[in-house]
């Protein structure tokens, strides 16, 4: 029995197991000292024969053996139960979470339209994964993007791969990971929403995931990616669940989306009020809860950082609500159901990149300066510039995550994750200036390759298939228009 | 027999309708509206941008009654749906020609 699996025996094994450990420690010393303690025992003691002990010493190493093993499949376990039901609550954020909090925000016609625009997404950039885009995100490969050696999910198996997560299988990472991948494109659909066409919308997504939301994985999260901070970047940002990868690259690409395909018909004359505030309130109550998969699951274990980030995520959620309504009332004079909402997602937008880097007060701060940013951008920047940025997608997600991932280098703090090292100051606040760049330099890529890759894309499928409905389309709603139903039928 | 309808507000409805039982009005239909008068709506705001609603909800009763049941029904109506603010609505009166039971084919005051 060697002294490393007896450290192992004390240090992992419960109460139960110390008389093991005990009854261990005696033989070996009997081994160790055994002719000097024959030598002071009186001859008529019965020493136990040298061929029992043996036998004793291998059954206690087969139990040593396998109770490492039972602990290692009982931290699988809980790992894994705790990631499945991440996987699940991040799904449920696109549907219905998203579907009901951005069809809610449309009018009338377009509701089935814009919801399915979501879920079209469940379904398209799922089998995409499996195709290719899991592979150029996470397979190996160079600094900014993974090579092929993973497309059809060749080699994604049920082991553990250790860079990623040491304890969960690899394909509960790689389903975790497809929610993000699903919900990602799907925020755009909120700059374009009321207007494009559905069959440009599936196109347009499916090169977006290849093209920009990919790379930008492969460089923050992936094996030798350029921005990963984990495993040994060149340039370390810290993103612990998607501020960059997530709300940045979407919420930039979506403004150029909306800049592009140009205003809807009639805005801002006509008014195009939301037609049901309550779906987006259900909505959006589920993206804080669903959130929580997001931001706690992207601990990929269920150990005190998935707590940390937990906390976080909750109390920079509701510290953006109450700043968001705080602007709200001042500025108009009410509080409105739509503007909390819209404070909390902001707010979870904010906190995405830094959960799982700071603690509970850091998070606060994080919110309160988010829910009032976000509004200055929804309210005052979109006006003053004129684009129709139709549901805020760029001014909650593109807006909020810039600003929640320079945010990240200020408040990060090696107690809550000593990513760089025990007692390594993380964050500009512990002395860690240089961070603030590293961050800023995660920013300025996810905007570069959002810019310029969706620009490239939206170009491409103008100039062939179109990008636009028909005015006539466009005055009838998608429901009809698109998809030959309507969400409500009052006659019936 | 004289029809009424009347435009008030939809807070109003369930007092005017106790009030029309109570005199005897013995059929009713009641409409979910939206529309204006001089008011000429409000304004709300979503996300900062301002939108003025013109047409507002309201709720619109229709009813059929005899000529001597007029005059008491407007009353029942004023004075349960007027809060004296601009919005209160407006009471309508016209002449029927004829008024059929469907079921038996009944006319006139006795199908009301």
């Amino acid at each position: 029995m060697s002294d490393s699996a007896m450290r192992l025996c004390f240090v992992k094994v419960g109460f139960v197991k110390l008389c093991l450990a005990l009854c261990l420690m005696i033989l070996s010393g009997l081994t160790t000292f055994g002719p000097m303690a024959q030598a002071q025992t009186p001859a008529a003691q019965v020493a136990p024969s040298s061929a029992s002990q043996a036998d004793r010493i291998a059954t206690l190493e087969k139990q040593a053996t396998d109770s490492a093993t039972a602990i290692a499949a009982a931290q699988t376990a809980g790992d894994n139960a705790w990631m499945l039901v991440s996987a699940a609550l991040v799904l449920m954020m696109s549907g219905p979470g998203l579907a009901l909090f951005y069809g809610g925000l449309v009018r009338k016609k377009n509701i089935l339209g814009t919801m399915m625009q979501t879920f079209a997404m469940m379904a398209v950039i799922t089998v995409l994964w499996a195709l290719v885009t899991y592979s150029l995100a996470f397979g190996d490969g160079g600094a900014f993007i993974g090579g092929l050696h993973n497309a059809f999910l060749h080699g994604v198996g049920l082991m553990p791969d250790k860079d990623y997560a040491a304890t969960i299988p690899l394909q509960t990472f790689m389903v975790y990971q497809l929610m993000f991948a699903i919900i990602t494109p799907a925020l755009i659909t909120g700059a374009f929403a009321e207007r494009m066409k559905f069959s440009a919308m599936l196109v347009f997504m499916i090169l977006w995931a290849i093209f920009i939301y990919s790379p930008m994985a492969h460089m923050v999260w992936g094996k030798h990616g350029l921005l990963n901070a984990a495993l040994g970047g060149k340039f370390p940002c810290l993103d612990f669940a998607g501020g960059t990868v997530v709300h940045v690259t979407s919420g930039v690409s979506a403004l150029v989306t909306a800049i592009y395909l140009g205003k809807r018909l009639g805005y801002p004359k006509v008014p195009m009020p939301p037609h049901s505030v309550v779906l987006s309130f259900i909505g959006a109550c589920m993206l804080w809860v669903g959130w929580f998969g997001f931001n706690a699951g992207s601990a990929l274990g269920a150990g005190s950082l998935a707590t940390s980030a937990f906390v976080a995520t909750h109390f920079g959620a509701a510290a953006a609500v109450l700043s968001w309504s705080a602007a709200e009332w001042i500025r108009q004079g009410k509080p409105s159901a739509l503007g909390a909402i819209s404070g909390a997602v902001a707010g979870l937008v904010a906190i995405t990149p830094a959960a799982g880097f700071v603690t509970p007060m850091s998070a606060i701060w994080i919110g309160l300066i988010a829910g009032v940013f976000c509004y200055f951008m929804v309210v005052k920047v979109k006006a003053a510039f004129g684009y129709d940025d139709s549901l805020d997608a760029f001014g909650v997600h593109g807006a909020g995550g810039t600003l929640g991932a320079l945010l990240t280098g200020v408040f990060a703090n090696s107690v809550i994750n000593p990513i760089f090292g025990a007692g390594k100051p993380t964050g500009l606040l512990e002395g860690n200036a240089h961070q603030l760049l590293n961050q800023a330099i995660g920013v300025g890529i996810a905007w570069s390759i959002s810019i310029v890759g969706t620009l490239i894309l939206l170009f491409v499928i103008d100039k062939t298939i179109g990008l636009r409905v028909s005015e006539e389309d466009e005055r009838e709603g998608l429901d009809l228009s698109q998809h030959g139903e309507e969400g409500y039928d009052w006659a019936h | 027999m004289q029809k009424i309808e009347a435009v008030i507000q939809p807070s109003k409805l369930d007092a005017v309708k106790d009030a029309l039982v109570e005199i005897g009005v013995e059929g009713i239909t009641i409409l979910e509206a939206r529309g204006h008068g001089r008011q000429k709506g409000h304004t709300e705001f979503y996300r900062g941008r301002e939108y003025s609603v013109d047409l507002l909800p309201k709720v619109k009763l229709e009813m059929v009654v005899t000529d001597e049941m007029v005059e008491k029904a407007i009353q029942a109506i004023i004075t349960t749906a007027r809060t004296g603010k601009i919005g209160d609505g407006k009471i309508f009166v016209s002449k029927i020609d004829e008024a059929i039971r469907i079921r038996n084919d009944e006319r006139g005051e006795i199908a009301l």
